[in-house]
């Protein structure tokens, strides 16, 4: 099961600015066990969604050169105070975790 | 690829990215800024975790560590990480924070030490989550954010600690004869890119022991106090240092009464 989330969203002037931290292990399938030889497989994050009170206003395709426990930072125009973020990410095997904050 | 990355309404988007690419002396800069960002700091994903599991009963005695005494009482964890090391009359050594949890995981819990040791730190090159101990000690470090370095020196046990930890520093031992002196007792000193702490310099070695534990990048863990020493003695090319044994608690303490004052910003980020 996907360990939780943590976001952060706060309003500067008309901007909110989303600051998304996942857990996740990120394999790129290009790492070999030290033990056994093989390959590792690719286990990563492929779609990460985001909406302010229902809207999407990011949709991303994540690949294997994003970093282990990713970050994600982004700023949307329009939203206020109190409005709900919601960011949702899928991984290439089919895990999934959803999380959301207020924007403060 | 059927969709890149769509973005309405927005400015900029952000990704942390597996390798910093080619960097000029301006991106370096750019890069130490993204490194500083709390909320960037994947440094709290496993403050979190630990939370967890210090509150969780586990263990042969199926209990908490919440009654856990780092010094300032049972179950009292706010400033306690910037009071230690300290001697503790129930163990009667002077204990770091990461051999304190070895104790209270013992006493409390009824884990066989022998067998945590085994296992103390995640290894990054099997792309490993961080371990209990980690975990732990990056939250209850946290709990001290914000307030100075301030570690006792009152009892006998702990000034002999402190200055067995200096002579230690200045010891040179092992194949190549290093000591831990020989990288970090002058200013401007580096090993290929990363420079290196002078552990006799007061600014330096605040920001070194203010940001400990830390998330490091590269091994996509939290790290401890008791890992840098074990990886710096395997820097010196000598056997692992054992963890929680008094030559690290010895070494620690002398590090962090250098950086006496010294306010904490945790977690901290490094590369
Ligand atoms: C051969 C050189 C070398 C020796 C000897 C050495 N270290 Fe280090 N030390 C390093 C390097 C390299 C780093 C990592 C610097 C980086 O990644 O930015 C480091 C990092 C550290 C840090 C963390 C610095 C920070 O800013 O977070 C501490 C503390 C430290 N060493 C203490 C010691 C102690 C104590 C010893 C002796 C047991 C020792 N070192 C021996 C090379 C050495």
């Amino acid at each position: 099961m996907a360990e939780p989330m943590r976001i952060r969203a706060t309003m500067a002037g008309d901007v909110a600015d989303v600051k998304v931290l996942m857990n996740h292990p990120m394999e790129t399938g290009l790492r070999k066990d030290a033990k056994t030889g093989q390959l590792v497989p690719a286990h990563f994050i492929q779609e990460v969604t985001a909406t302010v009170n229902g809207a999407t206003v990011l949709a991303a395709d994540l690949g294997t050169g994003v970093s282990k426990n990713p970050y994600l930072g982004f700023k949307v125009k329009g939203p206020k105070k109190g409005d709900k973020v919601v960011v949702n990410w899928a991984d290439n095997k089919g895990d999934k975790n959803t999380a959301e904050a207020i924007i403060g | 690829m059927k969709r890149n990355l769509t973005v309405t309404g927005m400015a900029a988007v952000v990704l942390s990215l597996a390798a910093p690419l080619a960097m000029g002396e301006v991106s370096v800069e750019e890069y130490r800024a993204m490194l500083a960002d709390k909320d960037a700091n994947p440094g709290f994903l496993v403050i979190d975790q630990g939370e967890v599991l210090f509150k969780t009963k586990r263990g042969p005695k199926n209990a908490t560590l919440e009654k856990c005494d780092f010094g300032l009482g049972a179950g009292k964890l706010k400033g306690a990480y910037a009071q230690m090391p300290r001697y503790f009359k129930d163990t009667k050594r002077v204990q770091d924070l990461e051999s304190r949890l070895l104790t209270c995981m013992t006493t409390l819990q009824g884990f066989d030490a022998s067998e945590i040791k085994k296992k103390t730190f995640a290894d990054q090159r099997y792309n490993e989550t961080n371990t209990d101990i980690e975990m732990l000690a990056a939250y209850v470090a946290y709990q001290s954010n914000g307030m100075k370095i301030n570690p006792p020196l009152k009892h006998p046990a702990e000034k002999e600690a402190l200055k067995v930890g200096e002579a230690y520093f200045w010891n040179r031992q092992g194949p190549m004869d290093f000591s831990c002196a020989t990288c970090h007792a002058e200013d401007g000193k580096r090993v290929r890119l990363q420079s290196l702490v002078n552990v006799y310099n007061k600014n330096d070695v605040q920001a070194t022991m203010t940001t400990w534990p830390t998330y490091r990048v590269s091994h996509g863990v939290a790290r401890n106090m008791q890992h840098r020493m074990w990886d710096c003695h395997w820097q010196m090319r000598t056997p692992d240092i054992e963890f929680g044994s008094p030559a690290t608690t010895a070494l620690i303490s002398f590090l962090t009464h250098q950086a006496k004052g010294g306010t904490y910003d945790l977690p901290g980020m490094k590369r």
